[in-house]
Formats: structure tokens, sequence, C-alpha cells
């Protein structure tokens, strides 16, 4: 039987310590949505979405009521609409159509967010994928819940320099049209190599083809437990580190299990995966870099933070996956600078740059995420630093991803303030050397020769 | 029967206890068993027990307990038992 120990160390932890699962994600196929037209497509959509996630947020906030445990998002992710659209939407003008049903779907059923507003252009761009990637800055600002991503690379297929070369000049207009509120467009918006089909976190999230009809998703958190359990093993050995983390990890992922097995239980959706994520959020006490501190850095970007990263990266995933049938999507640390607030402390101390955490990146999940950059910052400049970032998962097999901010009329040293779970975040200085050459070259970079396992 | 763990954790003071049960008694719920320590000053109490309400009129027991905490001074919280064993038992 239970015993009060035991009780009182989970309530704790939810009480205490930030523990909280981070998201219930419903995937949506809309591969059955496409009409005749335009207009067809998007009353089938907005059915769809409404009918299979017309329980989604009230059987989410039952679960939390019953078992004590917070479930901060509720959310849905959808078919990449480069797919959908493919027949019905001729023009960019035709995929905004698109991303505002999107969004009134995602009103009517109570979610925060939806995300799948993508297109997957590792080796090329079709038709309808170049109209929807274009189409990203009008569709943002036009919309207040919708999330958008482009995958542009892949181990297997390399990189399309193409699409890369373009996404500089999106991110660029989707500042530019959503500067009257912080850019907070190039916040929604996430560019990756080698990305999950079954990712529940946004705003990366999409319902890959690979998957049934509709599914449960659930990504996890819980700095804030790591931490404090680290608390108790200061100066001891790395076995004993590792072991803690481990254990904490099993036992966060565990809640994330339970609510995952009644959600899909109660909706009559299946299970897909847990995402073991350690997700910070602005809160304190709810941070990656504070568990990088107890580690034993100064502050997040200190020699040895990419060291302490990688160990924390994979007991996360050793005790985690122990705890779950079914482990996926991104599943790592995050590293969001403007959700993180000792990772914002971190770069306002001068200890942390853009080009350690892209370091920092090549050992946990996922990316470059919620960095400010001078809104001057040229557009082939933000496709060089996307390069970068693509090439490391490219050869890694690892996901990876970029979400970066243009911060139109401010520049090093200003601030800009997203609120609610994105926060704010200290613009930080981009290396300014040209790489215009590199980028305008036309075509793909080739997959790397480990791709070729067969 | 699903078991049910309530927590009462608060300052110690005379009747707690006396309160938390008779609430229990008026709803039919059966007292599996009582612990109680002092953690950081902090009275801690759980109670197992077997409660036969479901969906609607569980959420409400746990509403109505919450606010018979907040009148006596002390956080109560009632979770169906899973989110226990789950974390703690392999």
């Amino acid at each position: 039987m239970l015993n009060i120990s035991e009780v009182i160390e989970t309530n704790q932890m939810i009480h205490e310590m930030n523990l909280d699962v981070r998201t219930i994600t419903m995937g949506i196929s809309l591969l059955d949505c496409v009409g005749s037209d335009l207009s067809e497509t998007k009353q089938r959509i907005y059915h769809k979405i409404t009918t299979c996630a017309r329980d989604l947020v009230s059987t989410g906030e039952e679960i939390s009521a019953e078992y004590g445990v917070p479930i901060v998002n509720k959310r849905i992710s959808v078919t990449p609409i480069a797919l959908v659209g493919n027949s019905v939407a001729k023009s960019p003008e035709d995929f905004v159509e698109l991303a505002k049903t999107l969004d009134e779907a995602a009103k009517t059923v109570g979610v925060n967010f939806i995300g799948g507003y993508s297109a997957l252009v590792s080796k090329g761009m079709t038709k309808a994928d170049e109209n929807l990637i274009r189409s990203i800055p009008m569709a943002l600002s036009s919309t207040e819940r919708v999330c958008s991503s482009v995958n542009v690379g892949s181990t297997k297929t390399g990189i399309n320099m193409d699409a890369v070369r373009l996404i500089g000049q999106i991110i660029k207009e989707t500042a530019e049209l959503t500067k009257e509120n912080d850019c907070l467009g190039c916040a929604k918006f996430v560019v990756f190599t080698n990305a999950p089909d079954d990712n529940p976190f946004m705003a990366g999230a999409f319902h890959g083809v690979t998957e049934t009809d509709t599914i449960i998703n659930v990504g996890v958190s819980g700095p804030g437990v790591v931490k404090r359990a680290l608390e108790k093993v200061r100066g001891e050995s790395f076995e004993v580190l590792c072991e803690t983390i481990k254990k904490t990890a099993f036992k966060v992922t565990r809640v994330g299990q339970l609510v995952a097995q009644e959600a899909s239980r109660r909706l009559g959706v299946p299970f897909g995966i847990i995402d073991l994520s350690l997700a910070p959020t602005p809160a304190i006490g709810d941070s990656v870099g504070e568990i990088l501190e107890e580690i034993g850095l100064e502050y997040a970007g200190a020699p040895g933070t990419t060291a302490a990263l990688a160990l924390l990266n994979d007991q996360v995933k050793k005790g985690g996956v122990m705890a779950s049938s079914y482990v996926g999507g991104l599943s790592g640390a995050f590293i969001p600078v403007s959700e993180d607030q000792r990772m914002i402390d971190a770069v306002e101390a001068g200890a942390l740059t853009i080009e350690k955490l892209e370091a920092m990146t090549c050992v946990c999940s996922v990316g470059l995420d919620m960095i400010a950059i001078p809104g001057d910052t040229k557009a082939t400049t933000i496709s060089g630093i996307i390069a970068d970032e693509m090439a490391l998962g490219m050869v890694n097999q690892k996901t990876t991803a970029v979400r970066i901010i243009p911060v139109i009329g401010k520049g090093v040293g200003e601030q800009v303030e997203f609120g609610g779970l994105l926060g704010y975040a200290p613009i930080m200085p981009v290396n300014t050397y040209c790489c215009d050459a590199f980028v305008n070259r036309t075509g793909r970079i080739p997959a790397p020769i480990h791709s070729f396992k067969n | 029967m699903k078991k049910t763990i309530i927590t009462v954790v608060g300052k110690d003071k005379v009747g707690i206890i006396g309160k938390v049960c008779t609430f229990l008694a008026e709803k039919n719920v059966n007292i599996l068993d009582i612990s109680q320590t002092i953690v950081a000053g902090y009275f801690n109490m759980m109670m197992i027990v077997e409660a036969e309400q479901t969906g609607e009129e569980f959420l409400s027991m746990v509403e109505e307990l919450k606010q018979l905490g907040e009148s006596i001074g002390v956080m109560i919280q009632a979770q169906h038992e899973d989110i226990f064993n789950m974390m703690h038992r392999i």
C-alpha cells in the first residue's frame, strides 16, 4: 500500500517544483478532407477538427482535476497543410484561407495552438509547398493560434538549400508583418531537419502522413523536479548525479504515461507517444538553465555546458524510456532562450552566445529556439544560421530546428516581450560577416555518406 | 472501486481530522487507512479511502473538500491513487 512519504513527494513535485503535463496534443489527419474546391475543403477541415477534438479540452480538465496534476495545454496537430491543400489551393492567398479555417476550428474547440501549417520539402518543393511557404507571413499575421513549420532537410535527403534561402526571407517578412506585436509571428514558426511525425510540442507539431487517423501524444515536463532532486546530491560523483536524474525522469514520465492512457481511453483515440522533454517555462524554478547550474556551472554557456547538457539529455531518456511503452517526438532537454529565466540571465551576463547555443544543440533537442536577434539582420544571414543548424541535424541523424525572431526596430541590448509561456528575450548579437555567396547557390546539399545504410 | 488518496497539509490545530471524517461520512466514503506526519513544521495527513463517486460527482467532492480545507485553514486534496502508484510502483 502507498505510504505517506510517497504521497507527499508526488504532491511536492506538483505544488513546489512545477511538475506538470505540458501538453496533450491530438493529432488529426486531414487527408480525407480534400474536397472538389477550396471552400468545400475548408468546410470539411473545420468539421473534422471540431468533431474529433470536441471533448479534448474538457477531458484534459477532468483528468487534471481527478489526479491533481496540472495539464497546461491542450493542442491539435494536423496533416501538413501543403499536402491537404495541394489540389485546391492555387496561390499563397488560398493557403491563407486554410490557415484561417484552422484558426477558427482551434477557437471553437478551445485549444491554444494548432500546428501543422507545414510543408515537408527536405528534397524538393512542389508548387503547393512553395505557395504555402510564401503564404506563411500572411497566415501567421492574420491568425492567432496557428503554428507553422517547414522541414527543409534530413539525413536521408540532405538539405534543400533553395528552401533554406526562401525561409530566410519568409522569417524577415513574418517579422515585418507582425512588428506591431513584437514580431510574434516568428515565434510561431519553426524550420526543421529530420522533423518527427509525432511531436506534440509547438510550434513544430504536425500530424505526419505515417500516422493513423487520430492520435493522442503527450508532452511531459519537469525541469523543476530534476533541479530539486539534484540539490540533494551536490558534490557527489557523476554516477550519483546520473542515477538521480534518471530516477526523477522516470517518475515524471510515469505521470505523462498515466495521463496519456487516460486521455486515450476517455476520448476513444489511440495513444501515440510520450515526448520525454524537459520543457522550461519563464516561471522561477522551471528552468533547464537552473539544472545546468546545479550540475556545477556558474551560468549556462560556461565551459562544460555542452558536456553537462549531454549527460542530462541522455539520463532523461534512459529514465523516461522505461516509464512509457512508446516514446517519440523530440524527447530531450529544450533550451529555448526566452522561455527559460536562467537562460535569459546567462545571455544578459554575456555567458551564453548563439554559437554556444549551436554547440549545445548537438547534444540535446531541439535547436536554436526562441532566440531574438537584431531586426536589421539580413535574410541571407538568417538562412546561413538555419543552414548551420540543419547541417548539425543532418550529420548527427537527429532532429534540429531553428525558431529565431528578428525584432524589427530593435538592436542588441534591447529586449522583446512575447508574454505568457513564450516569455521575453534579450536581443542577441549575430555574426554579421557575409554568407550571401554561399546562401545564393541553388539546389541542395547532398545527403552525408553515413546515410547510405542499405 | 478505485481508491482515492486524500491529503491534508497545513498548520496543526484541533478538529481537522474530525471535520474531514464527518464530511466523508456524510458522503458515504469509507476510510481504509489514515497516517500522519510532520514535515518542515507542517501537519501532513493522508487518508486512503474508497469513494463510490465517479465523474462529475467525484469532481464536485474534490471541490467541496478543497473548500472545507479553506474554511479550516489547511489544504485538502483528493486524487485518484493511480498517480501515486504510477510514480512509485513498477
